[in-house]
């Protein structure tokens, strides 16, 4: 169920250049259902920003009531947001959208997990709930530079990792496509999360196999009412048939939406 | 005594406060939230009478204390909502507000017509004033005589009252008020957005695919207060206001100016309970203002 939470910041993090992890407590996390759910937060009590943030959700520790958002300081809402502290309270939406489908891939399978960017963080505890369930994860991770990376050992520990960046300062030099292509693995199903381009180029690598992609796109309510995060999708020539990134998303099957 | 309760043409409301069109989607999403009975009405998404899917993105974008919406009035078509949208609703205590849209007369007949005979439609909200569709009811929006003939072609097919929404984008919104009037209109909703534009701070090119788009929240206020402020004192029919409402003073100042109830919009957006956390909030406002009821409030800025 969708709630509104007043969340308690329990600590926050830059890990890397203008990224932020934040650790937030509250009974929310208890109603996350699966990894790539997102939240809306508000970064501020007045009207300036006025619209909520939405942001993925990379961890959660239900024991704890812990759930850890991940998110680069880019413009005014989110650059306000890293200025919260230890003990300061967060009014968040959520759990929000349709996550990452585990059940796709059966224990002993392989999934290749593709991440780009900020589109990185909810792969951590998808490839977390996948592993612990007994599929192997490779991960393909692609960032602008070695300055931004994160996250790197940690999805180390959890399996085979491998990095690009568009300057060569960190793993591969080039996009996550590079890296792609030279994988000799088999695997039976892919999960990814980052830009449109790169969605696209993956989408297209692996037409023939079974794969999720999760949308960013621009929102306003977060819940699907409001209609700004359409997006056509590949159903019929009618221009007609349309999905909402926010509430029929952010993850769809591979194919289904336009890109 | 319910001291909330607000009569007006074909509305028998528990309380004046309702979402706003456009604001709301047909509530599937809200109902999801809270019991959507405890609304004093639900302004239902605007309906065309074929489908429609609407404006490229990005449709929305962010401005000081507002934000521009360019959605271009998607929506599944008149059988669509008769058949799926209207018939969930009926399971609310709630009346519905339809918000009825075309390009011409005849459409907007059309669905006035045939969405006026739901059994949970009270009343219609002639849309005379989306900013954001090609020949999409803006000109019926700015030109008087067009609006009230218009007015008074759909007032003869509706079984029910018509409210109609005017447009803050004309010079003379009374001119625009009057004319509705004598066209036959019931009650009037405003105000709807105003036209404007966000440049990308990069590439100098507009965020919006359309380019132009309606803005909407706290930032319009007190031009939504001035015009049913001026609008209440030359018109004998009711006012529903709204335009940047987002707590119970704000509810308090649109009565105050002339309105007879108050539609929230954007904020819904930014707090998707705001509409029942008002309405719980407004009798502990009466009691501080001294009022016994809310309709008291009605036009007290310029009442003598």
């Amino acid at each position: 169920m969708i709630i509104q939470d007043l969340m308690t910041v329990e600590s926050q993090q830059e890990i890397a250049k203008n990224i932020f992890e934040m650790k937030l407590t509250g009974k929310l996390v208890g109603e996350i259902t699966s990894p790539g759910q997102f939240v809306h937060i508000r970064v501020s009590d007045s009207f300036e920003p006025l619209l909520r943030r939405p942001i993925s959700i990379a961890e959660i520790n239900p024991e704890k009531n812990e759930m850890t958002i991940i998110y680069r300081a880019e413009g005014r809402g989110t650059s306000l947001l890293s200025e919260k502290r230890e003990g300061d309270t967060v009014n968040v939406l959520g759990p929000l959208g349709n996550g990452f489908p585990v059940e796709e891939t059966l224990v002993g399978q392989t999934a290749v997990l593709i991440g780009g960017g900020i589109g990185v963080p909810p792969l951590y505890e998808l490839s977390k709930q996948l592993t612990a369930k007994g599929v192997k994860c490779i991960h393909i991770l692609g960032f602008e530079s070695d300055q931004v990376v994160f996250y790197e050992e940690k999805f180390a520990a959890l399996g085979e990792t491998y990095i690009a960046t568009v300057d060569g300062s960190n793993g591969t030099q080039g996009f996550v496509t590079n890296v792609m292509s030279e994988l000799s693995h088999d695997f039976e199903t892919f999960y990814s999360c980052g830009p449109m381009p790169m969605l696209d180029a993956v989408q297209k690598a692996y037409v023939h196999k079974k794969g999720f992609l999760s949308f960013e796109q621009r929102m306003g309510c977060g819940i699907g009412a409001c209609f700004a995060c359409v997006c056509h999708t590949n159903e019929n020539a009618t221009d007609q048939a349309y999905v909402k990134v926010c509430s029929d998303g952010p993850v769809f099957p591979a194919g289904v939406v336009q890109i | 005594m319910n001291r909330l309760a607000v009569t007006l043409p074909g509305l028998e409301l528990k309380n004046p406060i309702m979402p706003a069109s456009g604001c709301f989607g047909f509530g599937k999403e809200y109902g999801n939230l809270y019991d959507l009975s405890q609304l004093g009405a639900i302004m239902i998404k605007a309906t065309t009478e074929e489908m429609r899917y609407g404006n490229p993105t990005p449709r929305v974008a962010e401005t000081s204390s507002g934000m521009l919406n360019a959605i271009g009035l998607q929506n599944p078509g008149l059988q669509g909502v008769l058949t799926n949208e209207l018939p969930w609703l009926e399971k609310f205590d709630v009346p519905i507000i339809a918000n009825v849209a075309g390009s011409e007369t005849a459409d907007y007949v059309e669905v006035a017509k045939q969405i006026s005979k739901a059994s949970n439609v009270h009343a219609l909200e002639l849309n005379i004033s989306c900013p954001n569709v090609k020949c999409g009811g803006i000109l019926f929006g700015t030109d008087p005589e067009i609006a009230k003939e218009l007015t008074a072609a759909v007032k003869a097919v509706s079984s029910v009252p018509v409210y109609v929404k005017l447009s803050p984008n004309v010079t003379d919104i009374k001119a625009m008020a009057l004319a509705v009037e004598a066209g036959g209109a019931d009650g009037i909703t405003m105000i709807n957005t105003l036209v404007g534009m966000r440049l990308d701070e990069k590439t100098g090119k507009p965020v919006i695919a359309n380019k132009t788009g309606g803005l909407s929240g706290p930032a319009i206020k007190p031009v939504a207060i001035r015009m049913v402020y001026e609008v209440s004192q030359v018109i004998n029919i009711p006012i529903i206001g709204m335009g940047g409402v987002t707590c119970v003073q704000d509810v308090v100042d649109f009565m105050s100016a002339g309105a007879s109830a108050v539609a929230v919009g954007t904020a819904n957006f930014v707090d998707p309970f705001i509409c029942p956390t008002i309405i719980e909030q407004l009798p502990a406002k009466l009691d501080e203002l001294g009022v016994d009821h809310i309709s008291e409030l009605v036009g007290r800025s310029h009442r003598v």
